[in-house]
């Protein structure tokens, strides 16, 4: 078959809502753009798990302790799928890891904010995995398969985080006027960035309408902020605390919230590497590889004797 | 609310060891979280964590319980200072590297699996019931550290010094699970506490076994001063408290 019947056929299988297996016939293109979305997709969440991890000896009570353990954990669980859905594509997660330890590959910018309270552990859980959630419910309908598949396993543990974190909330904001003030606090610097973890608008997005054509996109970067907003005022309502954005309105003729201009210069500052956190997230994630070498070399060696003295026995 | 910690019921002492032991090795533990060798590392030892933490607040509740109010799981994790907690020295112990960290698990659980195994036919039924849910976690943990212990030990040149060195650091902290304090002594005699002279030898020969098979040289055994049991810790406790302990001096009495 030439080049252009295998495209179209796979095009074909795709609008049809069937799913592409690894050993399908898929255009270069699109894997790449999978092995990119997804290895930064893994990236986030085990980036992630450090200003979470930063808590853990710190929770104010042991049930809050075990419940931020099993989220951090659920997390390296999520990087574990998806570097084995990027797997798949034929790339390794030595590689991937590599890329990301070289700055090449990227990960979710809100992780490069600082957690400085306890009311940040809420915010997070409330509004970051919210977000993650709008942005990854749709991709449990991916076309390509073992992501699809990931995704599903992944959405189930984030709105558990999601209600985790909203019950911090609202312990916080149900407490004594300082206990509020944590919660507003932590509103106030978490709001902005989860907003930016959707991507630029529509407008200034380069991979939006290939990704959606392939269908591992389903939503444009705006839908999916808007989804976001109109999910969460009432949620912050409900917690009794003000979103920071004096633009913020129900708009009656959209049927959606309107809200203020995202400072985009403080996006693309934050992927350049100029965040508050960046150079501690990649500090920490490298020295961790580094300091894991010598017991990663001596699992291997361990396992070659191992098999050395089973072939002996037979022989 | 500043918890004084007096109580010197025997039964309450004895809870607070068993809890004290779990709570602050998980804490250590939790520090792992986000930075180990591996992700599938990463995920064991901050299960390892979850499960330790799990286990402390099942002995806390029933200490608190016997003391009655005011006293809380959270008021007796976060409220004691250094000289009222019981926790062998060996937990708390920093990580440094992933031997030590391995070295420290497996002296820990192969104490911990034979002692929940005796501490099941405890006469005192809360106490036999916690074991009886304990070491369905503890034995993979053990089944974990020794498996590491033997990888490592037996892995590179390299690894096999590091745990060699790893294993004589930590190795004057070994014993300290098998000498019964006083009021462990007190509740032996009446069948509450396990015997720790019945398990002894069990402790010994799986350490002897496993070490054997790592290639590590297991030091002479040396006689051990400190006394963590009694509320006599290293420098470490202190600063372990500080973190754990952080919220709860800093906002007392709230609701989290
Ligand atoms: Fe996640
Ligand atoms: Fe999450």
């Amino acid at each position: 078959m030439r080049t252009t019947h295998l495209e179209d056929n796979f095009q074909q299988k795709i609008d049809a809502e069937e799913r592409i297996e690894p050993k399908d016939w898929m255009p270069e293109t699109y894997r790449k753009t999978l092995i990119r979305q997804i290895s930064q997709h893994a990236h986030s969440e085990i980036v992630g798990m450090l200003p979470e991890g930063n808590w853990i000896t710190r929770a104010p009570t042991l049930r809050r302790k075990a419940a931020l353990l099993a989220k951090v954990q659920d997390e390296a669980g999520h990087g574990l799928y998806l570097y084995c859905a990027a797997e798949t594509l034929g790339v390794s997660r030595d590689t991937l890891l590599d890329e990301l330890h070289t700055g090449k590959a990227k990960y979710s910018s809100i992780f490069n904010y600082p957690t400085i309270a306890w009311a940040d552990m809420g915010a997070i859980g409330w509004l970051v995995d919210g977000a993650a959630i709008m942005n990854q419910v749709p991709l449990c309908r991916a076309s390509y398969g073992p992501y699809a598949r990931a995704m599903v396993r992944i959405c189930k543990e984030e709105s558990f985080h999601q209600r985790q974190g909203f019950e911090i909330m609202l312990t916080l904001s149900k407490g004594t006027p300082t206990q509020k003030a944590m919660a507003q606090d932590a509103l106030n610097r978490w709001w902005w960035p989860s907003l930016m973890m959707f991507g630029p608008n529509d407008a200034e997005s380069q991979h939006t309408e290939q990704s959606v054509r392939w269908k591992i996109k389903r939503f444009t970067n705006d839908e999916l902020r808007q989804k976001f907003v109109d999910a969460t005022v009432p949620q912050a309502e409900i917690l009794g605390i003000t979103i920071p954005d004096p633009d913020l309105k129900w708009n009656e003729e959209r049927g959606h919230y309107d809200f203020g201009a995202i400072n985009w210069d403080e996006f693309w500052q934050v992927v350049k590497g100029n965040g508050p956190c960046n150079q501690e997230r990649m500090e920490a994630r490298i020295k961790a590889h580094e300091d894991g070498e010598w017991v990663r070399e001596a699992a291997m060696a361990y396992a070659n004797k191992q098999s050395q003295k089973l072939t002996e026995q037979v022989a | 609310m500043n918890l004084e910690f007096e109580s010197q019921d025997p039964l309450v002492q004895y809870c607070l060891l068993l809890a004290d032991n779990v709570l602050i090795l998980g804490q250590r533990l939790g520090e792992w979280c986000g930075h180990g060798p591996t992700l599938e590392q990463d995920i064991a030892l901050t299960n390892f964590a979850l499960d330790f933490v799990g286990q402390s607040r099942l002995y806390y509740q029933y200490a608190a319980e016997v003391l009655g109010n005011p006293h809380s799981e959270d008021s007796l994790a976060f409220l004691r200072d250094v000289p009222a907690y019981n926790n062998i020295q060996l937990v708390e112990q920093s990580n440094r590297d992933f031997a030590q960290t391995i070295i420290r698990q497996f002296l820990f659980d192969s104490w911990h699996y034979y002692f929940l195994e005796q501490l099941q036919h405890s006469g005192d039924e809360r106490l036999s019931a916690i074991a009886a849910k304990s070491i369905k976690e503890v034995a993979y943990h053990l089944r974990f550290s020794s498996e590491w212990t033997i990888r490592l030990g037996d892995g590179t040149e390299e690894s096999h010094k590091k745990m060699q060195a790893a294993l004589n650091r930590l190795w004057v902290f070994s014993q300290e699970s098998l000498n019964p304090a006083d009021y462990e002594s007190e509740l032996i005699s009446k069948g509450i506490a396990v015997d720790l002279a019945q398990i002894s030898a069990k402790v010994a020969q799986k350490r002897k076994a496993i070490f054997e098979e790592a290639t590590l040289n297991m030091p002479e055994l040396i006689p051990f001063f400190g006394n963590g049991k009694k509320g006599l810790h290293t420098e470490h406790l202190g600063f372990i408290l500080t973190e754990l302990q952080y919220m709860q001096r800093a906002y007392p009495g709230l609701q989290w």
